[in-house]
């Protein structure tokens, strides 16, 4: 048997080394082929149309009511609430006592204020999901992303990875602060094929609930059909891998505070190869380190015994 | 017995209140109520003559293509530029009063055209057609202006006897 010295053992595991490499490649290779997981196809969606909002906030009254969210601070027919901003000048977020807000836009050339509806958007491939080590969350079929509070740990790693920062906190809760968020009211309406209840209450019809892949077709015919009303932008159709929530608007997305650099990639995509190596790593890195640490004292240790012998 | 002399009576009411919007034509000369749809707030006293006068006699303005005009938005045009007259004029009569009960919401769910899928209720299409014109001219926008909140509507939006009492600031926010 050929001996094993400093110069074999290095050989062999800069081979070892080189196959694993590439063998990591190849497995990317796989899973970009047909690994992708690209959403469910019949998942359900809403299209937003935000040229229609009128900015009553009888949403944000029904989102309170479906989901027996707290006593709002001011009553929902105040309209002060738009002029309030955050640190920063940001306007109004998502809460653990709001689900969804509306904002307000004010656009250089637009004659009207436009309004916003904020709320989770529930992507294909969430981020949150992904993120969640105690894999509190859930992509339903229908296309809802849904959480177990009585999972969650509260360590809001789901805020930090969220593109969208949606999920809240309850930081008002001493005992068992939990991440809250909408969840397309999937327990009430959505597992029933029903809206959920801020699209149903909007007397305005700004939101049409259907199959995800029957609103993006909507949205391309209604931005073709109507030349120069919207901008030829659908957003959610292909941000983060695409979300169920999508909007048509007519000022450009950068100026109503929607993020125009998330790129079509969903988040899952950014982590998946270097994960997917942490098990391996964990595996080869102790026995690979621990053959260089006893080869590189093994002299020292039989310098330290010779003597004796 | 009692739920069936309910339903009765629920049906007769909503024939009653749906009334003025299947008779356009009687309600030439007067203020009707459009109150089908009250619920968060009451109905609206539409005053018909006067909007008549504010559309110079083009009722097509509002009663688009069911009264002798062609529809005009761009996406009805390929497939209804040579349509006949809709049978009535009346809102209610192609704008559901639930589009979002199971039976309608199957029904919308089935239909492979996909703009019909956008077709507002009755609710939504009277919002669009009055706010879109009312920003343009100057007419009333407030919810209020229109309809009165009921008091479902206060404790609805949690205002007015429902209204949250003011906290007392602690500076944090």
């Amino acid at each position: 048997m050929k001996k094993l010295n400093r110069r074999n053992f290095i050989k062999g595991s800069l081979a070892g080394g080189i196959a694993t490499v590439a063998a990591s490649g190849k497995a990317k290779k796989a899973s970009a082929a047909g690994g992708d997981f690209g959403g469910y196809p019949e998942s359900m969606g809403v299209l937003v149309d935000m040229t229609k909002c009128i900015g009553c906030r009888t949403c944000e009254a029904a989102c309170n009511k479906e989901q027996g969210l707290p006593e709002p601070d001011k009553p929902f027919d105040d309209y002060s609430v738009f002029d309030e901003h955050r640190h920063g000048g940001l306007p109004r977020r998502t809460t653990e006592k709001a689900y969804t807000v509306v904002n307000r836009y004010n656009v250089e050339g637009r004659d009207h204020p436009l309004f916003r509806k904020f709320q989770c958007n529930h992507c294909n491939e969430p981020a949150c999901l992904t993120s969640c080590f105690v894999n509190a969350y859930t992509k339903t079929p229908e296309g809802a992303v849904i959480y177990n509070p009585k999972v969650c740990v509260g360590c809001r790693t789901c805020m930090v990875a969220c593109p969208f920062y949606v999920p809240a906190y309850s930081f008002t809760s001493a005992i068992n602060p939990v991440v809250k968020k909408c969840i397309m009211c999937y327990d009430t309406r959505l597992k029933f094929g029903r809206p959920p209840a801020c699209v149903e209450s909007c007397p305005q019809g700004v939101m049409t609930f259907g199959k995800r892949k029957d609103l993006i077709a909507l949205a391309h015919q209604k931005i073709e059909g109507n030349p120069g009303k919207y901008v030829d932008h659908l957003y959610g159709e292909h941000e983060v891998g695409g979300t169920s929530w999508m909007y048509l608007s007519d000022v450009p997305f950068d100026k109503i505070g929607f993020d125009m650099h998330l790129g079509k990639e969903p988040i899952i995509s950014y982590v998946k190869d270097f994960l997917a190596m942490v098990p391996m790593v964990l595996c080869i890195w102790p026995a690979l380190f621990t053959g260089f640490h006893l080869l590189s004292t093994r002299k020292q240790a039989n310098k330290e015994e010779s003597p004796k012998a | 017995m009692g739920l069936k002399t309910g339903k009765q009576v629920g049906l007769a009411a909503l024939i009653a209140m749906a009334a003025p919007l299947v008779l356009p034509f009687s309600a030439n000369g007067e203020v009707f109520e459009l109150s089908s749809l009250a619920n968060l707030y009451e109905g609206v006293s539409f005053d018909h003559d006067m909007h008549i006068e504010a559309v110079a006699d083009d009722c097509s303005l509002c009663h688009h293509h069911t009264a002798g005009t062609p529809p005009e938005e761009p996406t009805c045009i390929p497939c209804h530029k040579n349509s006949p007259e809709a049978d009535s004029p009346a809102c209610s009569s192609c704008h559901l009063i639930e589009p979002f009960s199971s039976a309608n919401l199957a029904i919308s769910e089935e239909n492979p055209l996909l703009h019909h899928k956008m077709k507002p209720g009755l609710k939504a299409a009277f919002h669009q057609n009055c706010m879109g014109c009312h920003q343009e001219t100057g007419g009333p926008v407030g919810c209020q202006d229109c309809h009165a909140m009921t008091e479902k509507g206060e404790k609805f939006y949690n205002t007015g006897q429902y209204a949250p009492k003011p906290r007392t600031e602690t500076g944090h926010h």
